[in-house]
This record gives structure tokens, sequence and C-alpha cells, in this order.
């Protein structure tokens, strides 16, 4: 039987390597990369000019101390120098990155959470839903740095009816200063924090309403609570949704102009003294970029490895599968090894009586 | 679906309809205070008994505000700064989009890794080389800053635009392409005749979405086109508000009748006009926007 098998896949692989060798030489497949590569061709000149291009000349800059003069701009190579004096020597720069990483840490699932609520209420059987997604987007016409700044100036971007000033007191007797100041920050601009959720809404809205409704019949009939449907069905079924508005809102945010950081970065870009300029800015916005991927990393890391229960259930299984499989081929070969060891035995001559006595029985 | 019961459907109903008119008012709460603010008196203002309705409608913040502004000018601007390049992120992103889903070529999933890492990476990393390489280019403080990156698919948020693409013209069955070639159609005529004109959902939201995120823009506005001093004549509404005060001095410095000094109802009677185009234009095609994302299809994923 091993041997027919074998000659089988043979033949197979010969059957496989003709048609490969058909395919290869298909005209209209080599066309169609072709042509795909001659519509790419917009977007690999943009890639290289405006993006591959500067990223690596930014790398050269942040190496350099660049100084302006009516000649032209003067290179100085410094190396880690850039790095070493922003992390060291500027007053603002780690205040404010550490300041950025933790709010944006507070607010990105305070963000996600309330744009998944607000979708599955918007997704019940209410009337005027119109009338509330409406309401709800709103914000993302009109959010922009400026009038956010205008809004938090005067103080339209917390809630007058709460009182802040209570509950900012309390976060900051119970934590460290450090952290207890971007963490009342964000309390303070509730509103307008949660103004950057209209996006997630829609998104979380539009995969709700994906979801069979069957499924949740089912889970009812099977004595399943609300809560439950919640967790097992639902959740589930948003998963890479979650994943995908969480980063949405951390580029969000990292890209708004309210953010402190990047007008650190653009003052130090047109700042006049000595060493500062386009070398050190060019050091923050890679030091800013690099904790923003991280950021990203880390929020999709602890969401992508997120594994549902039937997800796990299949795995355990499969596991178990391939443990019976390997058992049972340690066992076969172990057989053979014994049968093979029998063999030799008998051809030594050392066993005749012992299979004699075998046929005996 | 929540409720098997009626009883327990209209409880649970009508929490949710207080959850949502709350947390609705708490939405626009800022919107609200600036428009009752924007029509206060300095009077008004300063009276503690008067909260959200003002004793007489003030409309001079508005022509204030306005004046100070510049507003038709920035308006007129900001419509071009939004549409041009917008119009060029349309080119680009449904042309790339297309090759991206209807053609095999090598490295297309490299591709696809550096557009949905060039999303995530922050502007100011390549910002400063751009700055740069636009002064060299002679485009600085020039429309072209914004045009020419656009029209090779690296606008603002472009990877989102080339994605929605790509997932619409995924959904066109490829039957349709195909039929279209064997009646004769070459490749580009057959993007132009038949994948273009079925995807009118995805140009809609791109162009609203593109136009959106262009119009507010303020950083990478200011820095390219607007010039970080105020080099060109190229502003927008949103830059315009951002440098409020600067510009309110200086009307006030030229105005040669009873200009009041700045004050809140100043400020968020400039806040309401440069919200304003944006909100009407909202409002006129709210259904185009709210189902936008629906249709494009981001969540298919």
């Amino acid at each position: 039987m091993m041997a027919e098998t074998r000659k089988l896949t043979r033949q197979e692989k010969k059957a496989l390597k003709e048609r490969l060798k058909h395919l290869k030489s298909g005209k209209l497949e080599k066309r169609y990369s072709r042509m795909g590569l001659i519509f790419m061709i917009p977007w690999f000149i943009g890639a290289a000019v405006f993006l591959a291009y500067p990223l690596i000349s930014s790398f050269w800059y942040a190496l350099n101390n660049i100084r302006i003069t009516p000649l032209g701009r003067i290179f100085t190579f410094v190396g880690q120098g850039n790095f070493t004096q922003i992390l060291i020597q500027d007053p603002d720069f780690l205040v404010q990155l550490v300041d950025y990483v933790t709010s944006t840490i507070i607010s990105t699932p305070i963000i996600v959470v309330f744009a998944l609520i607000i979708a599955m209420m918007l997704n019940m059987r209410i009337k005027g839903k119109g009338f509330f997604r409406l309401i709800f987007f709103l914000p993302v016409i009109i959010v922009s740095g400026p009038i956010l700044g205008m809004l938090t100036a005067e103080g339209a971007g917390s809630i007058s009816a709460v009182d802040m000033q209570s509950i900012t007191s309390a976060i900051e007797s119970v934590l460290p200063h450090m952290l207890a100041e971007p963490i009342s920050d964000v309390f303070n601009n509730m509103i307008t924090t949660l103004w950057y959720s209209g996006v997630q809404i829609l998104i979380f809205l539009s995969g709700l309403q994906k979801i069979d409704k069957s499924m949740y019949e089912a889970a009812k009939i099977d004595g399943g609570s609300g809560w439950e449907c919640f967790w097992k069905i639902t959740l589930p079924h948003l998963k890479s949704l979650i994943l995908l508005n969480t980063v949405y809102t951390i580029v969000f945010i990292s890209n708004n102009s309210q953010n402190p950081i990047i007008m650190l970065i653009q003052a130090s870009m047109f700042s006049g003294t000595k060493e500062k300029g386009y070398g050190y800015a060019s050091a923050m916005a890679w030091l800013y970029s690099v904790v923003v991927l991280l950021l990203v990393g880390i929020f999709a890391l602890l969401l992508a490895t997120r594994k549902d229960q039937y997800e796990k259930m299949v795995k355990r299984a499969k596991k178990a599968r391939k443990k019976e499989a390997r058992n049972l081929k340690r066992i076969e070969r172990r057989n053979r090894r014994n049968a093979k060891q029998i063999e030799r035995k008998r051809a030594k001559g050392k066993i005749t009586t012992h299979t004699t006595k075998r046929d005996d029985y | 679906m929540m409720g098997t019961k009626d009883r327990e459907g209209f409880l649970k109903q009508l929490l949710v309809y207080a959850l949502l008119i709350c947390i609705g008012f708490i939405y626009i709460y800022p919107i609200l205070h600036m428009i009752s603010s924007s029509l206060m008196s300095l009077d008004d203002l300063l009276d503690s008994s008067i909260r959200w309705l003002p004793s007489s409608f003030n409309l001079s913040n508005f022509k204030q505000a306005a004046t100070s502004m510049n507003f038709w000018t920035a308006l007129w601007q900001s419509v071009v700064l939004a549409g041009v390049p917008t119009v060029c992120n349309l080119i680009s992103c449904s042309v790339t989009g297309y090759a991206l889903a209807r053609f095999d070529f090598p490295g297309k999933k490299i591709v696809m890794a550096v557009i949905i890492l060039s999303f995530v990476l922050p502007s100011q990393i390549t910002m400063i080389p751009t700055y740069v390489l636009y002064s060299n280019l002679g485009i600085l403080n020039t429309i072209w800053a914004f045009i020419l990156p656009a029209l090779f698919g690296q606008g603002f948020n472009a990877p989102i635009f080339i994605l929605i693409f790509w997932q619409f013209f995924r959904q066109i069955p490829k039957v349709l392409i195909e039929a279209s070639r064997i009646d004769g159609a070459g490749y580009f005529k057959s993007f132009f005749k038949v994948a273009l004109p079925s995807a009118a959902p995805a140009f809609i939201t791109v162009a609203l979405f593109s136009f959106v995120w262009y119009w507010n823009e303020s950083y990478l506005t200011e820095l390219y086109v607007h010039g970080v001093y105020g080099a060109s004549d190229w502003t927008t509404l949103v830059i315009q508000l951002d440098n409020f005060a600067a510009n309110y001095s200086s009307y006030q410095q030229t105005a040669t009748n009873a200009a009041t000094n700045l004050n809140e109802s100043i400020n968020m009677a400039g806040t309401l006009l440069s919200i304003l185009p944006l909100t009407i234009l909202y409002f006129v095609l709210q259904r185009h926007f709210v189902e936008s994302i629906d249709r494009a299809g981001i969540t298919g994923e």
C-alpha cells in the first residue's frame, strides 16, 4: 500500500510540474501583472518621492546639526547627539511625550468603549435612529485643532453640570502627580475626547448590522441572557473592528494638531537657536514616531492575541489530534523497530526456539 | 432584539431613549454653548443671570468676527484648498485601489504593507525633508504643495482612501470586467467605462471625507501652504481661526469706528463662522455622510 501511495504522489508531482510549466508560459498572466504595475505607477512615484525619500533623509537629518545660512543649509554630523540632547536637556519634550502616552492610553479605551456602547444603542429598534446618527457624527465634520482649542479655551469642552473640580481633586489625591495630570486633563475635556468617536460609532454600527440576527435567536432559545449574548456573539464578531477602531483612534489623536508634541516639533524646526533647527526637529519626530508605532503595536498585540471561545476549542482539539497522531506514529515506529530486532535475532538464529514455541500456542 | 417580552422591551427602550438624549445633549453642548454665547452682547456676557438665552440677538459679533477673519476670501480659498486636492486624491486613489484589487503583480503584499504602515506613521517624520523638498521645487506656499502629493497617492489619509477603493473594486464581480474585455475594451477602457461608474458610492465617500479632512487640517496647511510666518496669500478659515486673536487685534487697530475688545462672544462667533460652511454641507448631504461608511465596506474585512 505504501508503495502505491508513493507512486501516486510522484505522478501527481509530475503533473503539477507540467501544469506549472504551462502556467509560466502563459502570456495573459504576465500581461495582467504588467498592467497592474502600470496602474500602480502614480503610487510608486508618490511613494518614492513623498514617502521613502523623506523618510530616509529625515533619518539623515536627525543625525546632523543643520544650520541655515544665506548660502544654503550646512550639515554637521553629530551622530546621536540630537537624541541625547533631546532626552537629557530638553525641558519640554520628554514631559510632553509622557503626557501624550498616558493620555492616549487612557482616552483610547474610553473612546472605543463609548463608541461601542453608542453603536449598540443605535442598533436597537428605536425611532429617530437617523437623527441620533446625525448628532453623533456631527463632530467628525467640525473637529479640528483650532476649533477644539477655541472651545477648550472658552470652557465649552467640559460638562459644566458635572462638578469636574471634585473629580480632578479626587484623582490628584489618589495618584502621583505625573499620572494624575493627564487623567484629569482627559476628564476636563471629556466632551472633546468623546467627540473623537464619530467615525468609530459608524464603523461599529455597520459591523453590528452585519451580525446574523438568527444567532441571537438561537442563543435565546438555548437560554442565553443578553449579557451572555454580548460577550459570546457580539464581541467576537466585532473583534477585528475593535482593533481597526483602536488603531484609527490612536492615529487620529497623534495627528491632531491639538497635540502639543507636534507643535513642539514645529516650533523647534523654526527655532533660530544654534543647537535646534531641522536636525533637532527630525530627531524629535523620529522619537515621537517610534513611540506612536510602539503604542499602536502594543494595542494591536493586546487585541489581536485575544482568542475567542470557539477558536480556543478548535485549537485545543487540533492539538489533541496532533498529539494522538504523534503517539500513534511512535507506537508504529516502536513496533517496526521491534519487528526488525526480532527479524535480526531470528536471522542470527538466536530465537528460533522462541518462535517455534510461539507457534505452539 | 432585546427583551422577548413586550413589557421588558418597553422599559429598556425608555432607558435607551433617555440615555441617548442625555448623551446627545452632552455631545452637542459645546455647539449650543457656542451659538448662544456668540449672540450675546457684552452686557449679557457679564450678567451671570443670563446663561443660555441672550437678552437680544446681537449679530454685531458676527460682523466683527467676519471682517477680522476676512471671511469671504478665506472661505473661497478654503474651498479651493480642500476641493482641488480632493479631486486629485480621487483620481490617484481610485487608480491605485483598482490596481490592487484587480491585478496580481509581484510585490503586491509589500505595497499593501507599506500603505498600512504609512497610515500609522505620523506625518511629522516626513514633514521636514518634505518641507525642504517643496522649497527646493519652489512649490512651497503655493497650492501645488497639496496637489502634487495628492496626485501621486500620498495626500492626507490617502491610505484610507486607497483601502476604501480597493475594498470596493474587489466587490465588483470580475465577470463584468471580463465581459467588457471580451467585447473588445482595453484595460483602460474597461476601467473607465465599467469599473468607475459602478464605484460611485466609493467616490462619494472618499470625496466627502477627503474634503472634510483637508478643510479641517491646520497643521500641515500652515506649514506647506499658508507659511509659518504667513508668507503666502493662501489661507483657510481654520487657520484664520487659529490666528484669531492676532487677526482681531490688527483689525481693531485699523477699524475706524468702535471695534469692541476681543471677548468670548466674538471668539465664539468666529468659531461658529469657521464651522458653518461644513455644517451646512453636512446637513445638506447628511444621508451620504452617514451611510457612506456602511456602503464603502470598510467593515468588510
